[in-house]
């Protein structure tokens, strides 16, 4: 076997070693495909189906698809920024992402991909579901109504604190995050340095005390859209 | 009683070895005997299996025949697919209602009998059709519902309500059921004679690639819809690295509109088992798991006593029929009620004790499947044929049907027709020639391959079904000129909704989002630009859901917007004003005029 | 040629939005030799004098006079934005869409903490607007043409689209005004 695969994005040629995904050699090769759900640190989750890519006519995610010789990957197409956007939306209609009092906004990665995406307001009707606040834990509160069940928490949790803290329950529109206890996050033994404490993508999993701290303006996606650390890496 | 339930629980854990991979038996066990799975219940069982009581949790929502809150004795499950509605469902709804004293979703007040509705359970050919419990009553009327509400609260035994048996093994003392097996044609591959156990003498006497190579040579394809080469999957799995590996037997048919395995498991039980046992041989496997969904529990003593009959046949168990070195048995694996477990890697998930998410794919299930082993799941109808092929040779099975789709298929018949019921056709029969077979000369529209698959209309009736032009599983659903397609997308969207497991974004919310779009058009507030909304929400879904379910659940709104668009452009009209006919605002303001008791001075009609 | 008009109103919002109106600085100057303002709180036209090119909305729909108003603009604009978050999505006001209507008013006049209110009485004058239901945004009760999104929509944002179209030219944000904060 070849040490070193290449494959095509959009016409670009890309260098991959085997075994990796689409994502990773596309980050290395500084060419950003949006993502939601996908952490590098992470088992991948393929949820949220925003890296969805077209590998020679089919569709795949980028971040559970490994690479493999010749491969043609289309990315930045109309159709899947289509795609993309309406993904976005869907995520946006389905919870209450209230953004003016949200602690993550300006550093919320679902904010910063709509907005990389031109979004101005999103298409369908909104859901306004009735979801829980759960502030019972000393250092973090939980808001349920922000979450778009990325599963970083389940899986940092689970594979990086090995504590279990988080899971799904229910299925369908009511699948939703739990915690591993009959009552509050805190009544679990989860802590505040946590790895599950601080890959939540939005406002749903936040340290409390450390809201509004960087002003208006100097935030993560303030002045360059999500991806650019990636992008500039070319 | 909290003691009682401490050591009951305890007990089933035990009974489970304390093993957390068992937990679809451990909360079917604790749901059977306390009637839910508490609260309590859950962190007791995480205590004995050592897992996480969000794990339990996590299971337990998922599956609608586990419920954390209590349910009565008696589950009254009241069937609501499609073809329900359309054979009365709603004056048999009302009488159980009305019987009850409670709506759906409520309890009896003496907390003895729940109500609920439930998606296909796979009797489309005699609805409508209710669990009582395990035990099934099909054809019901208002006059049955009241009979047997009656009976049940005389004697609150779901075994007494049965009083005229089916036919065939349905009479049998082990399945006691009114299911008839409505076998209307039978082909020359699954319902003909056989000769049992000659396909698995046949393959134990030549070597397990030889196996694999016969199947291939057959030209073998998946009954359950996706088509993928049986052989092709089998030689996959045996080359894959591991040393335990796993055949699965997907008998979790729930796509609404298919019956056809129910009538296998019935009837051909043993044909089922011999092609389990021969695919593992070939794959080098010794244990095969039977998946059955929690609709066709009433089927799961028969089973049993079949697989048991091969035990001491020794057709299951160690040096099969002499053959050293060949250890292979058949478990049953119980489903919870969850349409997505009829996907490969769903089905997996469930038989290891996990919510039925579907996996990340690759790896595939030949490469690393059930507790991450090298695993072949087939559908029971290609597991038939398996048995057939070995018995009668390659060629004779390949002969059958037409070129690209060897053999016969196995229809699962419903809806506006006369003769409902299973069929077994050659693959390459032309629709009109099936509809003319069951008596739907005028049918309206077709649904071939139940909701995933796709509804055509007259101009298609031409057209073959084989895998090459109009493929199925198995479910054919016929409807009559008087019925409404949007109405019957709609309701099938319905179905989406609920079944699908919410992993990822365009399945969980979008199929709610076509749904809305649906109900709006059918409430006559469409407009001609909802229709190219449909069609684009629809390629999204279809595009980038993760698993087949979500791939294909925009299928009933994407085809009949192609086929049926005259009946959408019916129904919407451009909005002139400039409002959203949507809104509603007598309805907007009801509550507060009742509260502040005073009417709008503004909206006064 | 007569000069295109334009309106502003804000139905279930702070005013927040309007205040950006008015934070496009000098510019103002520049937005009158464009336009002539018909409706609109800033110059406190009650009324519609006639058909308007652009109506800028801002909040969203919380009352029956709300939707009056916004109807009223949907009859008498050519186009219509939605500006800012409440307009688009409910924004705070939408906090009470999963309360019963009951429990936010007997809240906001008879349990709410700081609450005084002797005579316990829920003000139910017939000149006062009823409630609706729930928060609508604007584009759950008439068709908007645009959106303007932010908590407010600033000043920028507005003053860009509102030269685009009136010089016929096509919308461009470039991505640092984009903000839904």
């Amino acid at each position: 076997m070849s040490d070193q695969i290449t494959f095509t994005i959009d016409g670009v040629e890309v260098k991959a070693k085997p075994g990796q995904t689409i994502m990773q050699a596309a980050d290395e090769a500084g060419i950003y495909i949006p993502r939601l759900c996908y952490l590098p640190e992470l088992t991948a989750h393929g949820s949220c189906r925003v890296c969805t890519v077209i590998v020679n006519g089919k569709p795949q995610t980028a971040c559970t698809q490994p690479v493999a010789e010749g491969m043609i990957v289309e990315n930045d197409t109309p159709e899947l920024l289509e795609h993309r956007r309406n993904l976005v939306d869907m995520l946006f209609v389905e919870g209450n992402h209230l953004c003016m009092f949200c602690e993550r906004s300006g550093n919320c990665e679902l904010q910063a991909m709509a907005y990389r995406l031109g979004i101005l307001a999103p298409k369908y009707p909104y859901f306004y579901p009735d979801k829980p606040l759960d502030s019972t834990h000393k250092d973090i509160f939980l808001e349920l109504n922000r979450c778009i069940l990325c599963g970083r928490c389940v899986n940092a949790s689970a594979d990086i604190d090995g504590k279990g803290v988080f899971g799904f329950v229910g299925r369908s529109i009511d699948k939703k995050i739990a915690v591993n206890s009959d009552k509050n996050l805190g009544d679990t033994n989860m802590a505040v340095t946590d790895k599950a404490a601080s890959v939540c993508p939005v406002g749903s999993i936040n340290k409390k005390g450390t809201a509004f701290k960087i002003p208006y303006g100097q935030r993560l996606y303030d002045q360059k859209p999500i991806g650019s650390d990636i992008e500039n890496k070319k | 009683m909290i003691e009682s339930l401490q050591s009951e629980v305890k007990q089933i854990c035990k009974s489970c070895g304390n093993d957390r991979t068992k937990m679809m038996d451990i909360v079917r066990g604790v749901q059977e005997k306390f009637g839910q799975v508490s609260s309590e219940a859950m962190n007791l069982i995480a205590k004995s299996v050592n897992c996480h009581r969000v794990e339990v949790e996590s299971v337990v929502s998922f599956y609608a025949f586990l419920s954390k809150k209590p349910k009565g004795k008696i589950v009254i499950r009241l069937c609501n697919d499609v073809i329900d509605k359309m054979a009365g469902l709603a004056p048999v709804a009302d009488a159980f209602k009305k019987e009850l004293g409670i709506d759906f979703g409520q309890t009896t007040p003496d907390g003895k009998i729940t109500l609920e509705y439930t998606p296909c359970i796979g009797m489309c050919d005699q609805a409508p059709a209710a669990l009582v419990n395990d035990e099934i009553i099909t054809y019901l009327s208002s006059d049955k519902v009241r009979e047997l509400v009656a009976d049940l609260r005389k004697h609150y035994n779901p075994d007494k309500i049965i009083h005229r048996l089916g036919d065939g093994n349905n009479a049998s003392e082990l399945v006691h059921s009114c299911v008839h097996n409505g076998i209307r044609k039978k082909g020359r591959v699954i319902f003909s004679e056989y000769k049992e156990e000659a396909g698995l003498k046949n393959a134990l006497a030549v070597s397990p690639v030889e196996v694999i190579n016969e199947v291939k040579n057959a030209r073998l394809r998946g009954r359950g819809g996706a088509g993928f080469p049986t052989g092709m999957k089998w030689q996959f799995t045996r080359a894959a690295e591991g040393t335990k590996k796993y055949i699965l037997c997907n008998a979790d048919e729930g796509e609404p509109g298919t019956f056809k395995d129910r009538v296998i498991l019935t009837e051909r039980a043993d044909m089922l088992f011999e092609g389990m046992t021969i695919g593992g041989y070939a794959i080098g496997a010794e244990t095969g798991i039977l998946y059955l969904r929690a609709e066709y529990a009433y089927l799961r003593k028969l089973l049993e006593k079949v697989l048991k009959e091969r035990r001491d046949k020794n057709l299951l168990g160690n040096n099969i029929l002499g053959k050293k070195g060949f250890n292979f048995d058949i478990t049953i694996q119980m489903g919870a009620g969850a349409y997505i477990c009829g996907e490969e890697t769903s089905l997996i998930s469930s038989c290891e004790g996990l919510r039925g998410d579907p996996k990340t794919r690759p790896p595939f299930p030949a490469q690393k499947g059930y507790m991450g082993n090298p695993s072949a799941v087939n559908n029971v109808e290609t597991l038939c044929c398996v048995a057939r092929i070995l018995e009668m040779g390659a060629g004779w099975f390949a002969e059958i049907g037409s070129k690209g789709s060897p053999s016969t298929k196995l229809l699962s018949v419903s809806g506006d027709c006369r003769l409902p019921g299973v069929y077994e056709f050659p693959f390459g029969i032309k629709v009109s020639d099936l509809l003319k077979e069951v008596g739907a000369e005028d049918a309206q529209a077709v649904l071939i391959g139940g909701p995933s698959g796709q509804i055509i209309g007259p101009n298609d009736y031409k057209r073959t079904i084989c895998y090459d032009d109009l493929a199925t599983g198995g479910a054919v659903v016929v409807f009559g000129p008087e019925r409404d397609m949007v109405k019957i997308a709609a309701e099938y969207m319905d179905f989406f909704v609920e079944e699908s497991c919410g992993y990822c974004t365009p399945c969980r919310v979008g199929n709610v989002l076509l749904k809305k779009y649906l109900d709006k058009i059918l409430d006559g507030k469409g407009e001609p630009t909802d229709l190219d909304f449909l069609k684009s929400l629809g390629e999204s879904i279809k595009i980038t859901s993760r698993c087949g379910l979500g791939q294909t659940s925009p299928n009933p709104v994407l085809t009949t917007l192609k086929n049926f668009r005259s009946s959408y452009e019916s129904k919407v009209k451009p909005a002139t004003d400039g409002f959203q006919p949507t809104f509603d605002i007598k309805k907007a303001l009801a509550e507060h005029e009742s509260i502040a008791k005073r009417k709008s001075v503004i909206y006064t009609e | 040629m007569a000069k295109p008009k334009i309106a502003t109103a804000s139905l279930a919002g702070c005013f927040g939005c309007h205040m950006s109106i008015l934070d496009i600085d000098e510019r103002i100057l520049k937005l009158i030799e464009l336009v002539d303002f018909d409706k609109s709180p800033i110059n406190d036209f009650k009324e519609f004098t006639g058909r308007c090119a652009i109506g800028l909305i801002e909040g969203g729909c919380a009352n029956e006079d709300n939707v009056h108003v916004l109807r009223d603009f949907r009859k008498h604009c050519d186009i219509l934005i939605s500006v800012g978050d409440c307009a688009i999505n409910g924004d705070i006001p939408a906090l009470r869409n999963n309360i019963p209507l009951k429990e936010c008013l007997e809240e906001a006049y008879l349990n709410g903490p700081s609450v005084y209110n002797p005579e316990k009485t829920i003000p139910n004058d017939k000149e006062l607007p009823l409630c609706l239901d729930r928060v609508y945004p604007c584009h759950e009760v008439v068709k908007i043409d645009y959106f303007l999104p932010g908590c407010p929509a600033n000043a920028e944002i507005i003053w860009q689209a509102l030269v685009a179209l009136l010089t016929n030219k096509p919308l461009e944000l470039p991505y640092e005004m984009i903000k839904y904060d």
